[in-house]
C-alpha cells in the first residue's frame, strides 16, 4: 500500500506545481498592481495604492481601444453567429458527396494562424476595394470584423452542429405531418432548440474577438484596438498600470466564471428534480395500469 | 490584366462545381425534397448568401489572393495589372538568397528563424502535452465530480486572459529585475542576476505557458469518454500502468491528442504577441520578420510569400499528424 500512497503524494505535488505555473504569474502580477514602485515589483512590498487603477482610465489611447474592441466585438456576434447557424444547417443537407470538401474549406480558419488570416484579409480587401471602387470599405474596424468573423464563424458553427446532431428528426416530422411549413418548423422548432448553443456561441464569439491580437494587429490599420494599445504599451516598457488591467480582466472573468457554475448547478438540480418527479410519475401511472 | 479579376472567377467555377455534384447524385436525392422547397425562399436565401459570403469572400478570396500575391514582383500602384505585372519568384528567392536577384549567399538570418521557430513549436508541443496528459487524465478518470469543478474552475479562469498580458506576466516573473531573479539573488544562488529573456528562456516559458490550455481541454474531452469499464477490465488483467495508457488510453484519446498538439503548434508558429514581450535582442522568431515586410518595409508581395511559407509550414505539420494518426480532418476539428 505504500507505493499508492507515495504514487498519490507525487501525484499531489504535480498538481500543485501544475497551478503554480499556471496561477502563480498572474497572482504575482496582480501584486505588482497594487505595489507603489514605477516599475512592476512584487517585493519588497513599498506600499498599497490603486493609483495604477486610476491611471488606467485616464489613459485615452486605451479607453479608445476599449470602445474600439467592444464595437468589434458586438459586429463580430452579429456576423457570426447567423453564419455559423447557416453553415451548420448547410452541412446537414450538403449532398454527402461534396460534404467532406465543404467540412475542409469552413473549417480551415481554425487550424490556420491567426496572421495569416488578418494578412490575407488585408491584401485582398485593399485590392478588392480598389478595383470595385468602395474603398470606404477599406478601413481597420471592418477589416478586422471580416478576419475575425472566418475562424470565430467557424467556432461557432461547430458549437451549433454539435447540438444540432442530437436533434431529434421525429419532433420536424411531427411538425410536418400536422401541417406545418418547412419555414414554420425552423423558426419555431429548431431554432427555440438551438437557443443555448446560439447563446453560448455567441458569448465565446464576443471572448474570442475581444482577446484577439494576431489578427487583429494585421487587419487594424491605422485605428486602435485595446489588444493593439495594449501591445504598443508593453513594447514601451513595463509600467503597473498594465498588471492593473490584467488584474481587473482576471478579476471579471473571475466573477463570470463563479456566477456561470452557480446558475450551472442551480439549472442541474433543477433539472434532476424535474427528472426525479418524471420517474415518480411514470411509475405512478404504471401502477394504475397494473391494478387496472 | 489585374490577377483580381481572374481570381474572382474562382467562385464561379466553385459554384458550379457544388451545383454539378448535386446534380450527378441527383437519383438518390429525387426522393428528398429540394434545397428551396425544403427550406423556403426566405430562408433558402438566408443560408446561401450567408455561407456563399463566408466561404467565398472571407475565407477562399483572401487566401488565394495572397497567395497570387507571392507570386508577384512589388511595383508601384501605377504599373500593378501593367506589362511588368509577372508572375516571378522572387520573393521566394529572397527569402533563400537575401536578394532578388542574386543566389550567391544564403540569406541565413530568415532561413534560421523559419526551421528554430518550427523546431521550437513542436519541441513546446511536446513538452505542453507531457505536462498536462497526467492532469487531463485524473479529471477525466478519477476526480471526484467536486474537485473536478473546482479543477476546471481554476483552469478556465486563466484561459480568457489575453495572450500579452500573459506574457508581461512571465516577464514581471522572469525579468533582469524579477521576482524570480530577485529570489535567487536573496536565496545566494547568483551574484548577478540572470538574463532569463536574452537566453530565450522567457519566450520558451511564455509560449508553453500560454497555449497550456488549449492543450488541457481537448485532451480531457478525449479521455473523459472513455469507458472507465475497460481501465478496470486491463487493470483486473494485470496490465502495468504504462501498458494502460500506451494500449488503451492513448489509442482512445487519438483526436484529442491530435488536435490538442495542432492547436498548440499552430499558435506557437503563429505567435506575435509572446516573441514581441518576452524575445531578447537576439531572439529570432519568424512571425516578427513578416510584420516587418508589411509595417516596416511596406513590400507586401514578399511578407505574402512569407506569410504562405508559414501556412505550407503549418498544413504539413497537419497533415503529418493525420498520417501519423490515421485520423480523418473532421476528427480533430471540433
Amino acid at each position: 500500500m505504500t507505493s499508492g500512497r507515495f504514487q498519490r503524494i507525487m501525484f499531489a505535488i504535480y498538481v500543485a506545481m501544475f497551478f503554480a505555473y499556471l496561477l502563480g504569474p498572474l497572482v504575482v502580477m496582480a501584486i505588482s498592481a497594487f505595489n507603489t514602485p514605477e516599475y512592476p515589483q512584487v517585493w519588497p512590498l513599498e506600499g498599497f495604492t490603486t493609483d495604477w487603477f486610476g491611471r488606467l482610465f485616464a489613459d485615452n489611447d486605451l479607453m479608445e481601444g476599449f470602445r474600439t474592441s467592444l464595437w468589434i466585438g458586438l459586429l463580430v456576434v452579429c456576423i457570426s453567429v447567423p453564419i455559423g447557424l447557416a453553415g451548420a444547417i448547410v452541412m446537414t443537407q450538403i449532398a454527402t458527396t461534396a460534404r467532406s470538401f465543404y467540412y475542409l474549406v469552413v473549417v480551415s480558419p481554425v487550424l490556420t494562424p491567426g496572421v495569416i488570416i488578418g494578412i490575407s484579409t488585408v491584401v485582398f480587401w485593399r485590392e478588392f476595394t480598389l478595383v470595385t471602387g468602395t474603398r470606404f470599405l477599406y478601413d481597420g474596424i471592418i477589416l478586422t470584423v471580416l478576419g475575425q468573423s472566418s475562424f470565430i464563424s467557424a467556432y461557432c458553427m461547430l458549437i451549433v452542429l454539435a447540438r444540432l446532431q442530437r436533434f431529434d428528426r421525429s419532433q420536424e416530422e411531427a411538425a410536418l405531418d400536422l401541417g406545418a411549413s418547412y419555414p414554420q418548423v425552423f423558426l419555431h422548432i429548431l431554432l427555440p432548440y438551438l437557443k443555448p448553443a446560439l447563446f453560448s456561441a455567441a458569448v465565446l464569439a464576443f471572448l474570442s474577438s475581444f482577446e484577439n491580437y494576431n489578427t487583429t494587429t494585421f487587419a487594424i490599420l491605422s485605428d486602435k484596438s485595446l489588444t493593439t494599445v495594449l501591445a504598443g504599451r508593453v513594447r514601451q516598457g513595463s509600467t503597473p498600470s498594465i498588471s492593473a488591467l490584467a488584474t481587473l480582466i482576471v478579476g471579471v472573468t473571475i466573477v463570470a466564471a463563479i456566477t456561470y457554475e452557480v446558475l450551472k448547478r442551480r439549472d442541474d438540480r433543477r433539472a434532476r428534480e424535474r427528472q426525479v418527479a418524471a420517474i415518480r410519475a411514470e411509475e405512478a401511472e404504471l401502477s394504475l395500469a397494473t391494478a387496472q | 490584366m489585374r490577377s483580381i479579376y481572374v481570381i474572382m472567377l474562382l467562385p464561379l467555377v466553385l459554384i458550379a462545381a457544388f451545383w454539378l455534384i448535386a446534380r450527378l447524385e441527383g437519383p438518390a436525392a429525387s426522393t428528398r425534397p429540394g434545397f428551396f422547397q425544403r427550406n423556403g425562399i426566405g430562408i433558402g436565401l438566408y443560408l446561401i448568401i450567408a455561407v456563399g459570403f463566408w466561404a467565398i469572400f472571407i475565407i477562399i478570396l483572401p487566401m488565394v489572393y495572397m497567395v497570387d500575391l507571392s507570386f508577384r514582383p512589388k511595383l508601384p500602384p501605377a504599373q500593378i495589372g501593367g506589362p511588368k505585372d509577372v508572375y516571378t519568384l522572387e520573393n521566394y528567392r529572397f527569402f533563400l538568397f537575401g536578394s532578388t536577384t542574386s543566389t550567391a549567399n544564403w540569406n541565413w538570418i530568415h532561413i534560421n528563424a523559419f526551421f528554430s521557430t518550427i523546431a521550437a513549436s513542436i519541441v513546446i508541443t511536446l513538452l505542453n502535452f507531457v505536462i498536462c496528459y497526467p492532469l487531463a487524465y485524473h479529471m477525466a478518470q478519477s476526480a471526484k465530480l467536486e474537485s473536478l469543478r473546482v479543477l476546471l474552475l481554476l483552469l478556465i479562469i486563466p484561459y480568457w486572459v489575453n495572450d500579452i498580458l500573459r506574457a508581461f506576466a512571465l516577464r514581471v516573473l522572469l525579468s533582469t529585475g524579477g521576482v524570480i531573479n530577485q529570489a535567487l539573488a536573496g536565496l545566494g544562488l547568483t551574484s548577478e542576476p540572470i538574463d532569463f529573456l536574452a537566453a530565450n528562456v522567457g519566450l520558451y516559458t511564455g509560449l508553453s505557458y500560454a497555449y497550456l490550455l488549449l492543450m488541457i481541454f481537448p485532451l480531457y474531452n478525449a479521455i473523459e469518454s472513455l469507458d472507465k469499464n475497460q481501465i478496470e477490465a486491463a487493470r483486473d488483467l494485470g496490465a502495468p500502468w504504462w501498458h494502460i495508457h500506451t494500449f488503451i488510453v492513448m489509442p482512445h484519446a487519438k483526436p484529442g491528442i491530435a488536435s490538442g498538439c495542432t492547436l498548440v503548434f499552430m499558435l506557437c508558429t503563429g505567435a506575435v504577441a509572446t516573441p514581441m514581450v518576452l524575445g531578447g535582442p537576439s531572439t529570432l522568431w519568424f512571425t516578427p520578420i513578416v510584420y516587418d515586410r508589411f509595417y516596416e518595409l511596406f513590400n507586401w508581395p514578399q511578407g505574402a510569400a512569407y506569410a504562405f511559407l508559414l501556412l505550407m509550414a503549418c498544413v504539413l505539420f497537419v497533415l503529418t499528424v493525420l498520417r501519423l494518426t490515421g485520423l480523418k480532418l473532421g476528427e480533430i476539428a471540433r
